[in-house]
């Protein structure tokens, strides 16, 4: 018997392949950013944010780019997070706590509806002048 | 078998270059730092810190490229890393003031693909550098390790194997450039003698001053030059394998050690590999640092114990090498290109290089260059675009002149040939030659009588003296070499200088000293009119061979600017300086011995030199 078979390389390769993907620049089903200002931390985004890394792993989810930026500039509606499935229109969502981020994580990133009661609204501001 | 942490989702994985320049500017450091911070911010579980081999971009080390984004941070500092840490990775505001931005330009370009010197690479037997961590097979194996041995070992025959070789046009990267799949052919048609088995070596003995491609390869991808030796192996019916590399790199060394042992763990390497029938290992034989051990003889004779000397060829290793057995030796970079041909197959290989020379080159590139680093480019790209594309020019607005490529027994190329397509040919014809990959910008200031002079008094150095052309007549070029650059050469100097340079060529035992020649011969070639103005006008253009320097004082220099600051008196060893402060300034002549501490003191350039 061979120490390593084939099949077993393949195994190997895809299990490691869940960690480096991430270096790959490749396609991602999704991007979800979690608003980090001072504002976003004080309000719990860091919690939001484990949150939603803990339902990647819980469902072996590697196809989603996390993300966090600044304060999205609504500081009274933190913690927020920007929902943007790959070529649809980015969604903002507010007041968010990690339930919330739970379902939105199921609804919206992986079933690919949008949470209304929690959204702000599409679109995002203008942060391209020279695409018009 | 993979590690518990590799399972976890991190959002951000933080790759720190850990190739041996970064190390030496404290690249280690760094990463125990971001450790400490990402962990100050419980990121621990969000944030991955990665160590990795060599990026490239050596200049402005150490580096830090921040996945997923591709954002590349340069010349961090430890101080730097709180601050880092919590703008970026805490509160995602990248920081502009860690990014590169180009020479004679303000903004800072954040993405690393955006940037000149990455933007225009080909990397295949780089295609690793800066992904994965080197001490982890199983990230090696992520991008397709051991998948094109795997192909090999159980789905190939031999003779196919060596057909995509020799139909991918690989050619040997350590210098020669000899057909490989050729050599592999030979190998494999030679007949062992009383059992003894074939052996496959990986020439890892990097002499050259100034380059460090295989140094690079071997810590950024130990893995793929292990995997392409047990292809060769099985190609050529291998029985046993040696990488021999240089003791003084211990960073290599010590990657090679533990990739070769995950690799023996988890069955790679051993008995039965994947179930193939095939068994095979690699033992690392460290030498000590001889230039000459680059030569494929005289490396098997040290690997045997010998004294590492050459001996003639024929026989070729190919028919009796290590042990009087048939052998097998390519450089690491030739090993390193092997998994992606086997892997991609022979038709995609081809299409990128020239008619001649095929697929990429790893250079390093250093000297009067303002990115100094190791790149890998496609054959048949010019010097140009190398130097200026790539290179980013020479700093300081000075003016290029001429690169030797092929380390200290390549060539000179001048100014004038800027726009030639870098193979095997081209190189060669222009005196020069492609070598493992060395190549040294130089720019106006440099004097080439005494860059000849340099390199050969690195190959009389490191010649060892068993043939008589090679050890007498690198001597004989040295000194006329150091006799023109003290001013002390005679117009029959360059005849006799030409001829020996050509004796030495022509006779010599082995590449050390049939190639030793070449920087005196091209230099005489492109830059004859310097050689006569150092015999005839006993003068330096560049101002570098001191003893035919003049150096003196401008009066008005030193009094309205200096105020006659009295700085060159006081650090004049030969007390050849008059004068006391706030009065103007001389050199004696007869009592100045040219050490230049004058020049180099004086910040009101009052010191003049001709």
């Amino acid at each position: 018997m061979p120490k390593l078979t084939l099949e077993e390389l393949a195994k190997i390769r895809e299990q490691a392949r869940k960690t480096t993907m991430l270096r790959e620049g490749g396609e991602y089903r999704a991007k979800v950013t979690v608003h980090m200002g001072t504002c976003g931390i004080a309000a719990g985004a860091r919690g939001v944010m484990n949150a939603l890394l803990e339902e990647m792993d819980k469902r072996d989810v590697r196809d989603v780019l996390v993300a966090n930026s600044g304060c999205a500039g609504l500081c009274s509606r933190e913690p927020m997070a920007t929902v943007e499935l790959t070529g649809q229109a980015p969604v903002k969502y507010v007041d968010l706590n990690t339930d919330k981020m739970r379902k939105i994580f199921e609804q919206h990133v992986l079933g690919g509806k949008i949470v209304q009661e929690y959204a702000l609204g599409i679109g995002s501001e203008k942060t391209d002048f020279t695409k018009e | 078998m993979a590690e518990k942490v590799k399972d976890k989702t991190f959002r951000i994985h933080l790759m720190v270059c850990a190739g041996t320049g970064c190390v030496s500017n404290h690249s280690f450091e760094i990463k125990e730092a971001l450790e400490k911070e990402v962990k100050k911010h419980g990121m621990e579980d969000e944030v991955l810190v990665v160590s990795t081999g060599c990026n490239g971009f050596c200049e402005r080390g150490p580096l830090l490229v921040v996945q997923p984004g591709n954002i590349f941070y340069q010349q961090l500092t430890v101080k730097d890393i709180p601050h880092l840490v919590e703008e970026h990775f805490l509160k995602g505001r990248p920081v502009s003031r860690l990014m590169y931005t180009p020479p004679r330009e303000k903004r800072p370009i954040p993405v690393l693909n955006d940037i000149d010197f990455f933007k225009k690479q080909v990397l295949i037997a780089l295609r690793n550098r800066g992904l994965i961590d080197p001490e982890k097979i199983e990230e090696s194996i992520a991008r397709d390790g051991y998948k094109a041995m795997a192909k090999a070992l159980t789905e190939m025959t031999p003779a196919q194997i060596i057909k995509e070789v020799t139909l991918s046009g690989l050619r040997g990267r350590g210098g020669a450039g000899f057909p490989t799949g050729l050599k592999w052919e030979m190998v494999r048609g030679a007949k062992s003698t009383n059992g003894g088995g074939k052996f496959v070596i990986c020439n890892g003995d990097e002499g050259d001053p100034g380059a460090f491609m295989d140094r690079s390869i071997l810590e950024a991808d130990p893995h793929a030059v292990i995997e392409g030796m047990v292809i060769g192996a099985k190609a050529v019916g291998g029985t046993e394998g040696v990488l021999y590399v240089r003791n003084e790199y211990p960073l290599a060394v010590k990657r090679l050690m533990v990739a070769l042992d995950q690799a023996r763990r988890l069955g790679l390497l051993g008995e039965n590999i994947l179930g193939s029938g095939f068994s095979f290992d690699i033992k690392v034989h460290r030498g000590a640092g001889a230039f000459v051990c680059g030569e494929e003889t005289a490396l098997i004779a040290s690997i045997e114990g010998r004294l590492g000397e050459p001996r003639p060829r024929p026989p070729y290793p190919a028919q009796s090498g290590l042990h009087g057995q048939p052998t097998l030796i390519n450089n690491v970079e030739t090993w390193a290109n092997v998994p992606v041909i086997v892997d991609r197959g022979a038709k995609w290989y081809s299409s990128i290089g020239t008619e001649t020379s095929k697929g990429t080159k790893v250079f390093s590139v250093v000297g009067k260059i303002n990115n100094t680093g190791l790149v890998e480019v496609p054959m048949g790209i010019t010097l140009r675009e190398i130097i200026y594309g790539i290179g980013g020019g020479i700093p300081g607005g000075k003016q290029f002149k001429a690169v030797q490529t092929g380390g200290p027994s390549g060539g000179c190329i001048p100014k004038e040939m800027i726009d030639l397509p870098i193979d095997y040919e081209s190189l060669t014809k222009a005196g020069s030659m492609m070598g493992s990959g060395g190549m040294v910008i130089m720019d106006e200031d440099t004097c080439m009588v005494d860059i000849a002079r340099y390199f050969l008094s690195f190959t009389q150095e490191e010649s060892c003296g068993k043939c008589t052309p090679c050890r007498e007549g690198t001597k004989i070029m040295l000194d006329i070499l150091t006799r023109i650059t003290e001013g002390r050469g005679t117009a029959q100097d360059l005849t006799l200088l030409e001829d020996m340079a050509n004796a030495v060529k022509d006779s010599a035992l082995c590449g050390l000293g049939k190639t030793a020649p070449n920087p005196v011969l091209t230099t005489l070639r492109y830059f004859r009119d310097e050689y006569e103005t150092h015999i005839r006008d006993k003068k330096c253009p560049a101002h570098v061979c001191r003893q035919l320097n003049t150096y003196t004082i401008d009066p008005q220099a030193c009094l309205e600017a200096g105020r006659g600051c009295d700085v060159c008196r006081r650090n004049c060893s030969s007390e050849a300086i008059r004068g006391e402060k706030n009065t103007v300034h001389s050199i004696t002549q007869e009592k100045c011995i040219k050490c230049g501490v004058c020049f180099d003191v004086c910040q009101f350039h009052a010191v003049k030199v001709k």
